[in-house]
């Protein structure tokens, strides 16, 4: 466009357009755009030359500083863009990371896997609709043993290897005086267990003074021998998440009879025989029984209007089996680096 | 109870292998542990007969023998037994032979004679552990039979491990009624038939304490031969049973033990003074056993005495006193009931165990006594002869235990088991256990065996029933009981959240022994005496601990030994805390960390475990409570805590957890390298009950202002903050503490602290006005306070 307005608009939109397209970054476009388009522009003064011309060119040449400011505004625009998307390019090409790093921050620790285990117990037994109960570790004889049909030098009590604090006080040999705590409290029906700690004088290469049992409780109005085989075969299958093979072998409690134990086929060896299961193709996990007429009499309920199952198993134990741990000694020995195995 | 197979299908011989019957016997509740061959593997040795034993012309120890094996020539055989002699039949393991072990018989040159077999010693058969001399056979082993075929060698012999309640089944002839009742076959008791007496001759007996032993049977045997020895077959069975053969007459004795399981004793009647008083033992009296013990006995224990004192310990173990010796030629043969009430626990009382102590805890036959000493008089006189006396059988009948009939309903045995049996299927069981029955309206009147002393309830006798029809023939029932909800109770602890906090914080459970090292124990609470083990497994073991870290240091110390420098750990479980109303066994919760707060890692430097760390780990427990801001923290000394690092959780007013640095002492005895921090709180005090309260969110905006203030140092920021709290009214909603800085920049023995003041109302948006007397009446109280003042 021939310039007739004598304001060498033409020239200054190019010097413009250069010093745009020279503009290193963001910083320098600014100022460009100050220089040319800002308050007191370069480009924004011609307009008040406006008023030095002729009225009737005024129009034209107002339309054509216009012209040239949209020109300069739409370069601007373009080059910031331009830049914009150079300097986003530079930043992700420094921001990038050794993703395969490790992350920083705290790490979960674990639980010990015999707590582990027993949750595994609680929560299958839960489903059942079992509550947890719990009873002192430190406890009375006659809770322990003549409560649950074990008198004073009967052959079973010689059986348990007790630590005794006098006559009366001992360290409980198993978990079934819950039993007995909870069936004098509370009215049946009652569907309990009784996770916990459980003591032996007994110290060698596969025992441990200090170990863990969970006794379980049923009495109610119906219950029969049929009735306790389903529960154990619903818990050690779901336990051991694997269709076992159970057998119950006639056995003796002092508290329960009809008494068994509970075998599965070694789940080392699938039956076949080997050193776990002492080549016999079966693990005894489990004791159970219906309770004994004379353990209702003991804690006063009616043997002839209840009936009740109780179980019992050693955690330990199970956990072994579930996690191929070979020796009993490790639970207790905390060593770190065996306990993080299981978190 | 060890026994040989083949002695029990003697009595039973039910069509089944060793391996299907020792099956059949766990199921039915009798577990067999163990099943070994009767002899070890071997084969090629024979019956024969020594002609003639010549001196080796080169060795003066050896013989060169001529053995005759029925057929073919006589062998010469070279042997160094001392005990050979012409006459003789003996085990010849000929060319070829196999011995125990794999070892091959050839042919051998011995000091240049050539010898064609050797003759064999029990040991070397593997049928003793040491043997003097060859085996001699006796005069009607068959010459030129196999050796193995005719001891019965390839038998098994099968171990089970019983429990105490089936004493009957101690025996061949208990085990035998079991089998048969199994396998529905029958049975071949053992005849037995008086030994007529021979004289007049009886021996005066009194109970006289009936209630213990309440049968005493005995006879007189004069005349027996000291030199006779047991028969090998006897002593075959008594090995297959696991006894040791030593005399004939404590070898039968031994023998109709383990047949009919009535333990009997024999004594040397030359030695027995004018009577025998079954009696309680005076206090004090003393008696030299069979083991060379002398025990002093107390009043409790029932003892076998004559005119001058006690003889034998009844039912446990006879006296070195009255024992039949190799010269002995009269004995009394004892065969009583001691009623298992008055005996059980006596033998572990003295330190004891023995077969008959074993079984007479355990209930023996009632019944048996008579029959025992006839079978035993019967095989004794056959081996050592003599001249036997009438039976004695002195019973105070009263006192012997009394089998009343048991009533069976069929109805509640399949309530029990869960399913119906036909009647005619409990009754063929019971009849084939043994019992009588007698049916009535649904049932019957069912008489026990003298011997089942297990059979007191309806329901044993249904368990029995259970048993032999098979427990894995049960049906498996999947009836649910008690359906619905159980109680729930929202605010009580939640000892597994508790757990899972913890370890997401970076801790690792551990379990403990609930015995702890005295030592250590008294370190940590010197004024706290743990309850003390009788019976200890080990000095290190012997005190219940009264807190939990007794085993969190020993396991920081354990693990630091194993160059594991980031410990982090906790338990949980009762502490035993002895106190005036007695033993307290409190739920609670330790932990310990001990290095670096989080694993060793890049890009940040390690931050070490310090009291605030432990704080804000244990903050966060109590936030688990419902009711943090009910716990408080207040500075207090313990015996195992650095005194300026220290510090009592109260709750409600009460003391319920401690908090703080291990004391550099006894860390250095620990060995521990670097500042273990440690806490330990009561579970209860965790079950505040306390659930969420809703308070409505304000829409207004937040103001939020800073202040810098130095105080003393001694000032506790608790103390500070409630003034705070309390100056600054219901506008705070919230109190940050941003920094605390002591050092250079202001004076000695004074810190500044940078708090956040966050107001708001939830009705409108504060005023600079509003906001500004807030501040003010803050800094004021502050000011009057603690003196505090603005830090420029």
């Amino acid at each position: 466009m021939p310039e007739e307005s004598g304001l060498g608009i033409d020239p200054l939109r190019d010097s413009a357009l250069a010093a745009i397209a020279a503009a290193p970054d963001l910083a320098a476009l600014d100022q460009v755009r100050v220089r040319y388009l800002g308050k007191s522009g370069e480009l924004t003064a011609l307009l008040k030359q406006l008023g030095g011309l002729p009225k009737d060119e005024r129009p034209a040449a107002g339309a054509l500083i216009n012209v040239a400011k949209d020109a300069v505004a739409q370069a601007i625009d373009g080059r910031k863009s331009l830049l914009e998307q150079a300097a986003l390019a530079e930043r992700l090409a420094a921001g990038r990371l050794d993703v395969t790093l490790p992350g920083r921050g705290q790490r979960a620790g674990g639980l010990h896997p015999v707590t582990r285990t027993l949750r595994r117990i609680e929560r299958l037994f839960a489903d059942a609709g079992f509550a947890v109960a719990e009873g002192p570790e430190v406890e009375t004889a006659y809770h322990n043993f003549e409560a649950l049909n074990i008198p004073q030098h009967h052959p079973a009590r010689a059986m348990h290897d007790t630590f005794y604090f006098d006559a009366d006080l001992l360290l409980r040999t198993h978990t079934s005086p819950v039993q007995i705590r909870v069936m004098t409290e509370q009215a049946p029906p009652l569907k309990i267990i009784a996770p916990g700690r459980v003591y032996r004088c007994d110290s060698d290469l596969t025992h441990t003074p200090m170990f863990h049992q969970v006794e379980g409780l049923l009495v109610d109005e119906q219950v029969s021998f049929a009735d306790l085989k389903g529960v154990l075969y619903d818990f050690l299958t779901n336990f051991f998440e694997r269709d076992l093979k159970l057998r119950f072998r006639p056995s003796y409690f002092p508290f329960t009879e009809p008494s068994a134990e509970v075998d599965i086929a070694c789940v080392m060896c699938g039956g076949t025989g080997c050193r776990v299961c002492k080549q016999t193709g079966w693990l005894e996990v489990l004791g159970c029984g219906m309770v004994y007429p004379e353990v209702f009499r003991h804690v006063g309920i009616d043997p002839h209007r209840y009936l009740g199952y109780a179980f019992g198993m050693g955690v330990e134990r199970l956990a072994m089996l579930r996690y191929g741990i070979d020796d009993i000694r490790l639970y207790f020995e905390n060593d770190l680096r065996f306990l993080r195995q299981f978190a | 109870m060890r026994f040989s197979e083949s002695w029990l299908r003697e009595w039973v011989n039910p069509s089944v292998d060793t391996q299907t019957l020792a099956d059949q016997l766990s199921m039915a509740g009798l577990e067999v542990d163990a099943i070994t061959p009767a002899a070890a593997v071997f084969s090629g040795v024979a019956v024969g007969l020594v002609i003639e034993v010549a001196s080796h012309p080169n060795a003066e120890k050896l013989h060169v023998c001529t053995v005759d094996l029925g057929e073919g020539e006589p062998l010469t055989i070279v042997c160094g037994a001392a005990n050979v002699a012409a006459g003789m039949r003996v085990p010849v393991a000929t060319i070829g032979a196999v011995m125990p072990g794999d070892f091959k018989i050839k042919r051998a040159r011995l000091r240049g004679v050539e010898s064609f077999g050797m003759i064999c010693s029990a040991s070397e058969l593997g049928l003793a552990e040491t043997s003097s001399g060859i085996l001699p056979l006796p005069e009607d082993a068959p010459l030129g039979a196999d050796f193995r075929a005719w001891l019965g060698l390839d038998d098994a012999c099968i171990e089970v491990d019983l429990t105490p309640d089936r004493g009957d089944c101690l025996s061949i002839a208990g085990l035998a009624w079991e089998v048969a009742a199994i396998n529905g076959c029958a049975l071949t008791p053992l005849d037995v038939d008086p030994v007529a007496a021979a004289s007049e001759e009886r021996f005066p007996v009194s109970l006289e304490a009936p209630e213990h032993c309440p049968r005493y049977a005995c006879r007189i045997i004069r005349g027996i031969d000291p030199a006779a020895v047991t028969p090998l077959w006897m002593r075959e069975r008594l090995r297959r049973g696991g006894i040791r053969a030593i005399s004939p007459v404590v070898d039968v004795t031994n023998y109709v033990l383990l047949e009919l399981g009535q333990p009997m004793h024999g004594f040397d009647l030359g030695c027995i003074k004018r009577e025998i008083r079954v009696r309680l033992a005076a206090a004090g009296e003393r008696l030299h056993l069979l083991n060379g013990e002398t025990i002093v006995l107390r009043p409790d224990t029932l003892v076998i005495a004559d005119a001058a004192g006690p003889l034998a310990l009844a039912g446990i173990m006879g006296g070195a006193a009255s024992a039949v010796e190799s010269e002995t030629r009269d004995i009394l043969l004892e065969s009583a009931f001691f009623a298992p009430a008055g005996i059980s626990g006596k033998a572990r009382s003295y330190g004891l165990h023995t077969d008959s102590s074993h079984r007479f805890e355990r209930g023996v036959d009632p019944g048996l006594q008579v029959r025992a000493l006839e079978r035993a008089t019967g095989l004794l006189l056959a081996i050592v002869g003599g001249e036997a006396g009438p039976v004695v059988d002195v019973t105070a009948a009263g006192h012997l235990p009394q089998r009343a009939p048991l009533t069976l309903r069929s109805a509640r045995c399949a309530q029990i088991l869960g399913f119906t049996l036909p009647d005619e299927t409990i009754a063929g069981i019971l009849e084939r256990l043994g019992m009588t029955l007698v049916p009535v309206a649904g049932g019957w009147q069912v008489t026990a065996p003298s011997g089942r002393f297990d059979l007191v309830h309806e329901v044993d006798l249904i368990a029995d029933v259970g048993r032999i029809y098979g427990y894995d023939r049960i049906p498996v029932s999947h009836a649910t009981s008690a359906a619905g909800t159980r109680a729930r109770p929202e605010g009580a602890f939640d000892l597994d959240r508790v757990r899972l906090l913890l370890v997401d914080r970076g801790f690792q459970e551990v379990i403990t022994y609930s015995f702890v090292n005295p030592e250590l124990q008294a370190r940590i609470e010197p004024e706290v005496k743990g309850l003390a083990l009788a019976n200890p497994i080990s000095a290190e073991l012997s005190v219940m601990r009264p807190s939990l870290w007794p085993g969190l240091l020993h396991t920081a110390r354990y693990n630091q030994a194993r160059q594991q420098e980031r410990v982090r750990i906790f338990e949980t479980g009762l502490r035993f805390r002895p106190g005036p109303d007695g033993l307290r066994q409190e739920a609670a919760i330790g932990g310990l960390t001990l290095g670096a707060v989080d694993p060793e890692q890049w890009g940040a430097p390690a931050r070490l475990a310090d009291f605030y760390s432990l704080k804000a780990d244990v903050e966060a427990l109590l936030a688990l409570s419902g009711d943090p801001a009910g716990f408080h923290f207040v500075a207090a000394e313990h015996p195992a805590l650095h005194p300026g690092q220290s510090a009592r959780i109260d709750y409600a007013g009460q003391p319920v957890g401690l908090l703080g640095m291990l004391h550099p002492a006894l860390a250095a005895d620990l060995d521990l390298t670097g500042d273990a921090f440690l806490f330990e709180l009561d579970q209860a005090a965790l079950s505040t009950g306390v659930l969420p309260r809703f308070t409505p969110v304000s829409r207004y905006p937040a103001i939020r202002r800073d202040l810098a203030i130095v105080v003393d140092e001694a000032v506790a920021y608790l103390e500070l903050a409630a003034a705070i709290r309390e100056a600054a009214g219901e506008l705070l909603r919230d109190l940050v503490l941003f920094d605390v800085y002591v050092g250079s920049k202001i004076a000695a023995g004074q810190k500044s602290l940078a708090l956040g003041l966050i107001l708001q109302v939830s009705s409108q948006t504060l005023t600079d006005q509003v906001v500004d007397d807030v501040v003010g009446r803050v800094l004021t109280r502050l000011v009057s306070d603690f003196g505090a003042r603005l830090r420029d």
